[in-house]
């Protein structure tokens, strides 16, 4: 690797099983800084440990992970990651619902993150104008005094893109964003998630091909646990092993 | 910045609150006082200390509250840290006693003359000093809670699991207690007090004083959580509550959360619990008993957790059934308090004060509503989203 410009995160022959299991399996992985790149692969691929490995919910038995060159992700926890710059959106649409859309935010937003500062914060006016941006972004303006709860599920995805922004974070790790909703919404996200790459690096998790294609990223493939392929849709899809592990089934 | 904060607390509800709390500081002691007995505005003697151990339960019920309705910390212990700022109080008032006990030792309290010993032991020291015991009130209880806690969450303890764990440490408290050569009376606990800062407990003025002192810390209680829960720290614990793991990853250090919370949850308890002894006059192991920490859950899910107000009115509503129903039932007062608590759960999850305001709220919106198709005031429809 290049010394002198690192790549954004460097994963080297990563592994972890969980009970004998082999989740991910010799993985090696690079994001550049301000690369959006899609990650696609079957069910128990090892995609979503792969992000609880970067996110630090989950330890690997042996490799390397590195973030901004010389940062072992491997020894810091969840919340010393966060503050890194590394933001993650669940799977499934996690915000906090019994805040209203606007608090959700707040509490995203990167500020010190000890007991006190919290206890002693009043948002500048800095700050909410930075907020109302995200809420024109995610276009929730209108609901921004409305219970987490009440948002249909597009719109919870939505807000959590929204908090990842928030965090102002150097990487974003995106997991399904386009799962349950309608196309249009899609769509939407696709413009979204294009517009987040253009200040910093992106990784998205999907299973939609349209969506994919729609977000014009490099694409890698995973399966059983490391990489199988990778480049544009087209070469990926072209490539037999892809198809016989992935698309063709 | 601190004031900032502290202003924010006094939202209209919180200046409510804390009016009537102090409205009645003033009231109860001056109608005991000062109308003539007989009088039927006054309040009888017996009430004052009566209602002033109320008081005491409601800090309690609102400190639980703070961890369990904000933070999702289901304290099965609490009981505990009341106890100890009641014992650190009982430690003042048995040096106050001096050479006025039945043994007339100027320095050892009587149970440890009977029990032959020979100097006052190493942590008695200090407790003759008000001020002392004072500080004690507030550290001993929040130390605890520290320790405690920075050993469990750090552990990740959560659930049932924390909760068991504060049932055994209250537990494993209740026996230490109970044994004479603890040096804390043993099974008596510590009793026959004389006076309190000079002023003799059994008369009138000083009860009233204590009544009043109680209703102002619950006061100063009720303004702290509020100014806790409004801010930002607070939608931090209410965050932890709902998603625990989400927050981690928003970079919040969800155990130093939980830890603050849980302290200052146990520093107000143990006041609480120092402002309960003086008023009943004993304080003994019982205290530690898990079935008293088991109470103070339901009087905050009874009144409604998650709202400030609740753990009050719960506090005060339970006890108040339980003196009068003692009174007239004492063989089924476990029965009608096992009844309430399923009662509670089935029909009002949100507890009374959690149930009213769900009322006014869906009153409102029938309202808003109503006036909407009146067309009288009508919103303009949201433009829809591009």
């Amino acid at each position: 690797m290049d010394q002198n410009h690192p790549p954004l995160l460097y994963l080297d022959g990563v592994s972890v099983s969980f009970d004998g299991f082999k989740a991910i399996n010799n993985l090696s992985l690079i994001v550049q800084h301000g690369e959006l790149q899609a990650i696609i692969g079957p069910n128990g691929a090892g995609k979503t440990t792969m992000m609880d490995i970067i996110t630090g919910k989950t330890r690997p038995d042996e490799g390397e992970v590195f973030f901004a060159g010389d940062v072992d992700l491997t020894r810091l926890d969840e919340a010393a990651i966060a503050e890194l710059g590394i933001g993650r959106k669940f799977q499934k649409p996690t915000v906090f619902e019994s805040h209203t859309v606007w608090d959700n935010l707040e509490l995203a937003l990167k500020k010190p993150r000890d007991v006190f500062s919290a206890w002693f914060y009043h948002p500048s006016e800095e700050d909410v104008g930075r907020l109302e941006d995200i809420l024109a972004t995610i276009r929730l303006t209108e609901r921004r005094e409305e219970l987490a709860a009440n948002l249909s599920h597009g719109q919870k995805q939505w807000l959590e893109i929204g908090m990842l922004l928030a965090q102002d974070p150097k990487l974003l790790l995106v997991d399904e964003p386009v799962a349950g909703m309608t196309d249009a919404e899609t769509v939407e996200t696709a413009k979204l998630l294009r517009e987040i790459a253009k200040s910093r690096s992106v990784v998205v998790v999907e299973h939609d091909m349209s969506f994919i294609r729609d977000l014009a990223a490099r694409v890698t493939v995973l399966a059983e646990g490391s990489v199988l392929a990778q480049g544009s849709l087209d070469h990926v899809s072209a490539d037999p092993r892809v198809i016989e592990s992935y698309l063709g089934r | 910045m601190i004031t900032r904060t502290l202003l924010r607390a006094f939202d209209g509800k919180t200046s409510l609150v804390v009016a009537i709390l102090i409205t009645i500081a003033i009231a109860v002691p001056a109608s005991n006082l000062y109308l003539p007995v007989g009088h039927p505005l006054r309040v009888p003697n017996h009430f004052v200390p009566l209602l002033g151990k109320y008081l005491t339960y409601a800090m309690l019920a609102l400190a639980l509250d703070l961890v369990w309705g904000y933070c999702g910390i289901l304290s099965l212990g609490h009981g505990a840290f009341f106890a100890l700022g009641g014992y650190a109080m009982g430690m003042y008032l048995m040096r106050q006693i001096g050479d006025r006990g039945v043994y007339a030792n100027p320095i050892l309290p009587d149970f440890m003359v009977f029990l032959n010993y020979q100097e006052l032991p190493w942590f008695w020291y200090g407790f003759d000093m008000f001020w002392f015991a004072a500080i004690m009130v507030v550290l001993v209880p929040g130390l605890l809670a520290f320790v405690f806690g920075w050993f469990a969450f750090r552990s990740r303890v959560t659930g049932v699991y924390l909760s068991i764990i504060t049932q055994a440490m209250t537990y494993a408290l209740l026996l230490a207690f109970f044994r004479n050569d603890m040096g804390f009376g043993g099974n008596n606990g510590l009793t026959d007090f004389k006076d309190i800062l000079g002023a003799p407990l059994q008369a009138g003025s000083t009860r009233a004083a204590l009544f009043a002192a109680s209703a102002i810390a619950l006061a100063l209680s009720f303004i702290v959580c509020s100014a806790i829960v409004r801010s930002k720290l607070g939608k931090v614990l209410v965050a932890v509550r709902d998603a625990e793991s989400r927050t981690r990853f928003l970079g919040y250090r969800v155990d130093n959360y939980k830890l603050f919370a849980f302290t200052a949850s146990a520093v107000i308890a143990g006041i609480a619990g120092a402002l309960y002894v003086p008023q009943v006059g004993i304080i003994n192991p019982g205290e530690f008993a898990p079935a008293n920490s088991i109470e103070i859950v339901i009087w905050t899910a009874v009144g409604g957790r998650g709202t400030l107000v609740g753990p009050i009115v719960g506090a005060v509503l339970v006890n108040a059934g339980k003196s009068w129903f003692t009174g007239v039932f004492p063989e089924f007062w476990l029965f009608a308090l096992g009844g309430l608590f399923v009662a509670v759960t089935l029909f009002l999850p949100k507890g009374i004060v959690g149930a009213l305001a769900q009322g006014w709220t869906a009153l409102k919106a029938r309202r808003v509503s109503a006036r909407a198709e009146d067309g009288s005031d009508a919103a303009p429809e949201p433009s829809p989203a591009e």
